[in-house]
Protein backbone atom coordinates (compact mmCIF):
# COMPACT_ATOMS: atom_id res chain seq x y z
CA UNK A 1 0.00 0.00 0.00
CA UNK A 2 0.96 3.50 -0.72
CA UNK A 3 -0.09 6.52 1.32
CA UNK A 4 1.27 9.91 -0.14
CA UNK A 5 -0.10 13.17 1.16
CA UNK A 6 0.66 16.87 0.80
CA UNK A 7 -1.49 18.64 3.52
CA UNK A 8 -1.15 22.21 5.39
CA UNK A 9 -2.58 20.47 8.65
CA UNK A 10 -0.12 19.29 10.94
CA UNK A 11 1.88 15.69 10.16
CA UNK A 12 1.79 12.83 12.69
CA UNK A 13 4.14 10.22 12.95
CA UNK A 14 1.02 7.89 14.76
CA UNK A 15 -0.94 8.62 11.65
CA UNK A 16 1.75 7.40 9.33
CA UNK A 17 3.35 4.74 11.81
CA UNK A 18 -0.45 3.31 11.33
CA UNK A 19 -1.13 3.35 8.08
CA UNK A 20 2.11 1.11 7.18
CA UNK A 21 1.06 -1.64 9.93
CA UNK A 22 0.24 -5.17 8.72
CA UNK A 23 0.75 -8.73 10.03
CA UNK A 24 3.23 -9.75 7.26
CA UNK A 25 5.47 -7.00 8.22
CA UNK A 26 8.69 -7.33 10.48
CA UNK A 27 9.97 -4.25 10.47
CA UNK A 28 9.36 -0.09 10.26
CA UNK A 29 12.13 2.44 9.63
CA UNK A 30 9.78 5.87 10.19
CA UNK A 31 11.83 9.27 9.20
CA UNK A 32 10.89 12.48 10.70
CA UNK A 33 12.15 15.56 9.51
CA UNK A 34 11.62 18.98 12.08
CA UNK A 35 12.13 22.38 11.68
CA UNK A 36 15.64 23.56 13.35
CA UNK A 37 16.00 26.55 15.49
CA UNK A 38 19.00 27.77 13.19
CA UNK A 39 21.33 27.67 10.10
CA UNK A 40 25.11 27.77 10.03
CA UNK A 41 24.61 29.55 13.73
CA UNK A 42 22.03 32.00 12.39
CA UNK A 43 18.54 31.88 14.29
CA UNK A 44 15.96 30.67 12.34
CA UNK A 45 12.25 32.22 13.21
CA UNK A 46 10.05 29.64 10.83
CA UNK A 47 10.25 28.37 7.91
CA UNK A 48 7.47 28.32 4.92
CA UNK A 49 6.78 25.35 2.62
CA UNK A 50 5.57 25.84 -0.85
CA UNK A 51 5.01 22.82 -3.37
CA UNK A 52 3.56 22.60 -7.25
CA UNK A 53 1.47 19.99 -5.89
CA UNK A 54 0.35 17.99 -8.64
CA UNK A 55 4.23 17.28 -9.72
CA UNK A 56 5.10 16.83 -6.65
CA UNK A 57 2.62 13.90 -5.93
CA UNK A 58 3.75 11.88 -8.71
CA UNK A 59 7.27 12.39 -8.00
CA UNK A 60 6.65 11.40 -4.43
CA UNK A 61 5.01 8.08 -5.96
CA UNK A 62 7.47 7.81 -7.63
CA UNK A 63 9.45 7.14 -4.96
CA UNK A 64 7.16 5.09 -2.90
CA UNK A 65 6.51 2.81 -6.35
CA UNK A 66 10.27 2.22 -6.15
CA UNK A 67 10.22 1.50 -3.10
CA UNK A 68 8.14 -1.28 -3.33
CA UNK A 69 9.62 -2.42 -6.48
CA UNK A 70 12.92 -2.21 -5.48
CA UNK A 71 12.97 -3.09 -1.79
CA UNK A 72 10.12 -5.07 -1.23
CA UNK A 73 8.52 -2.98 0.63
CA UNK A 74 5.14 -3.72 2.18
CA UNK A 75 3.77 -0.59 2.70
CA UNK A 76 5.01 2.92 2.26
CA UNK A 77 4.17 6.58 3.28
CA UNK A 78 5.48 9.70 2.49
CA UNK A 79 3.82 12.95 3.94
CA UNK A 80 4.57 16.66 3.29
CA UNK A 81 3.75 19.41 4.97
CA UNK A 82 3.23 22.89 2.96
CA UNK A 83 2.68 26.42 4.10
CA UNK A 84 4.49 27.66 7.36
CA UNK A 85 5.97 26.01 10.15
CA UNK A 86 7.36 27.10 13.40
CA UNK A 87 10.67 25.41 15.01
CA UNK A 88 9.94 21.55 15.85
CA UNK A 89 7.24 20.94 13.56
CA UNK A 90 7.48 18.33 11.34
CA UNK A 91 7.94 19.22 7.80
CA UNK A 92 7.98 15.36 6.49
CA UNK A 93 7.50 11.77 7.90
CA UNK A 94 8.14 8.70 5.77
CA UNK A 95 7.06 5.34 7.13
CA UNK A 96 9.15 2.36 5.30
CA UNK A 97 7.57 -1.27 6.17
CA UNK A 98 9.49 -4.75 5.43
CA UNK A 99 9.26 -8.05 5.97
CA UNK A 100 12.58 -8.01 7.31
CA UNK A 101 14.51 -4.30 8.86
CA UNK A 102 17.84 -4.17 6.77
CA UNK A 103 15.95 -3.09 3.50
CA UNK A 104 13.52 -0.64 5.53
CA UNK A 105 16.47 1.74 6.54
CA UNK A 106 18.24 1.51 2.77
CA UNK A 107 14.89 2.58 1.64
CA UNK A 108 13.91 4.79 3.84
CA UNK A 109 17.28 6.70 3.40
CA UNK A 110 16.63 6.36 -0.56
CA UNK A 111 13.00 7.81 -0.27
CA UNK A 112 14.28 10.73 1.66
CA UNK A 113 17.43 11.49 -0.45
CA UNK A 114 15.34 11.39 -3.62
CA UNK A 115 12.86 13.24 -2.01
CA UNK A 116 15.42 16.27 -1.46
CA UNK A 117 16.69 16.01 -5.21
CA UNK A 118 13.62 15.86 -7.47
CA UNK A 119 10.47 16.46 -5.76
CA UNK A 120 9.10 20.17 -6.57
CA UNK A 121 8.74 21.61 -2.49
CA UNK A 122 10.60 24.69 -1.38
CA UNK A 123 11.89 26.07 1.88
CA UNK A 124 12.34 29.29 3.31
CA UNK A 125 13.84 30.54 5.64
CA UNK A 126 12.86 33.38 7.93
CA UNK A 127 15.69 34.89 9.79
CA UNK A 128 15.28 38.55 12.34
CA UNK A 129 16.80 40.50 9.27
CA UNK A 130 15.69 38.89 6.22
CA UNK A 131 14.78 35.17 4.43
CA UNK A 132 16.16 32.68 2.10
CA UNK A 133 14.82 30.56 -0.41
CA UNK A 134 17.11 27.44 0.90
CA UNK A 135 19.67 25.61 -1.38
CA UNK A 136 18.44 27.92 -4.48
CA UNK A 137 22.41 29.42 -4.83
CA UNK A 138 25.63 27.80 -4.92
CA UNK B 1 5.13 30.78 -29.89
CA UNK B 2 2.95 31.21 -27.24
CA UNK B 3 3.04 29.87 -23.62
CA UNK B 4 2.43 29.94 -20.12
CA UNK B 5 4.96 30.01 -17.41
CA UNK B 6 3.97 29.10 -13.83
CA UNK B 7 7.10 29.91 -11.57
CA UNK B 8 7.59 28.88 -7.68
CA UNK B 9 9.81 29.38 -4.94
CA UNK B 10 12.87 32.09 -6.01
CA UNK B 11 11.72 31.69 -9.53
CA UNK B 12 8.49 33.46 -8.40
CA UNK B 13 10.42 36.26 -7.06
CA UNK B 14 12.98 36.68 -9.95
CA UNK B 15 9.76 36.49 -12.87
CA UNK B 16 8.02 38.80 -9.62
CA UNK B 17 5.31 36.94 -10.56
CA UNK B 18 4.09 33.57 -10.34
CA UNK B 19 2.47 33.26 -13.56
CA UNK B 20 4.08 34.94 -17.00
CA UNK B 21 1.98 35.26 -20.31
CA UNK B 22 4.79 34.60 -23.58
CA UNK B 23 4.98 35.08 -27.40
CA UNK B 24 8.10 34.73 -28.45
CA UNK B 25 8.82 33.26 -31.96
CA UNK B 26 11.98 32.12 -30.76
CA UNK B 27 10.92 29.75 -28.41
CA UNK B 28 10.47 25.71 -29.67
CA UNK B 29 11.78 24.13 -26.80
CA UNK B 30 12.48 23.98 -23.24
CA UNK B 31 16.31 25.21 -24.17
CA UNK B 32 15.19 28.03 -25.77
CA UNK B 33 12.73 28.82 -22.81
CA UNK B 34 15.97 28.61 -20.79
CA UNK B 35 18.03 30.91 -23.24
CA UNK B 36 15.00 33.21 -23.00
CA UNK B 37 15.20 33.19 -19.42
CA UNK B 38 18.62 33.47 -19.12
CA UNK B 39 18.28 36.61 -21.19
CA UNK B 40 15.47 38.27 -20.13
CA UNK B 41 16.09 37.62 -16.50
CA UNK B 42 20.15 37.02 -15.60
CA UNK B 43 19.39 36.62 -11.59
CA UNK B 44 18.43 33.01 -13.63
CA UNK B 45 22.01 32.23 -13.97
CA UNK B 46 23.17 32.89 -10.44
CA UNK B 47 20.90 29.58 -9.22
CA UNK B 48 22.42 26.58 -8.51
CA UNK B 49 20.29 24.98 -11.13
CA UNK B 50 16.61 25.03 -12.62
CA UNK B 51 14.75 22.83 -14.19
CA UNK B 52 11.45 23.40 -16.27
CA UNK B 53 9.04 20.78 -16.39
CA UNK B 54 5.90 20.15 -18.62
CA UNK B 55 2.56 18.06 -17.88
CA UNK B 56 4.10 17.42 -14.79
CA UNK B 57 7.62 15.61 -15.59
CA UNK B 58 10.90 17.03 -15.58
CA UNK B 59 12.09 17.79 -19.27
CA UNK B 60 14.69 17.65 -21.22
CA UNK B 61 16.26 21.01 -23.31
CA UNK B 62 15.61 19.26 -26.30
CA UNK B 63 11.51 18.93 -25.58
CA UNK B 64 9.84 20.18 -28.50
CA UNK B 65 7.04 22.19 -26.78
CA UNK B 66 3.42 22.77 -28.33
CA UNK B 67 1.35 26.04 -28.62
CA UNK B 68 -0.53 27.46 -25.21
CA UNK B 69 2.07 24.85 -23.12
CA UNK B 70 2.35 25.23 -19.22
CA UNK B 71 6.05 25.53 -18.64
CA UNK B 72 6.82 25.00 -14.69
CA UNK B 73 10.00 26.80 -13.79
CA UNK B 74 11.58 24.73 -10.72
CA UNK B 75 14.50 26.68 -8.89
CA UNK B 76 16.64 24.09 -6.75
CA UNK B 77 13.85 22.22 -4.93
CA UNK B 78 14.73 22.26 -0.84
CA UNK B 79 11.92 19.85 0.17
CA UNK B 80 12.60 17.17 3.66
Amino acid sequence: MISVKISEEKINPTNSYGEVTDPGVGGTVQFVGTVRNQTKGKKVLRLEFEAYESMAIKEMNKIAETIVAQWSATHVSIHHRVGTLEIKDIAVIISVATPHRKVAFEACQYAINTLKERVPIWKKEIFEDGEVWVAAHP
Amino acid sequence: MKIRLRAFGIAKDILKSGVVELDEDQIQTTGDVKSYLSKAYPEFDDLLTFSLAVRDEYQEDDYMLAENDEVIVIPPVSGG
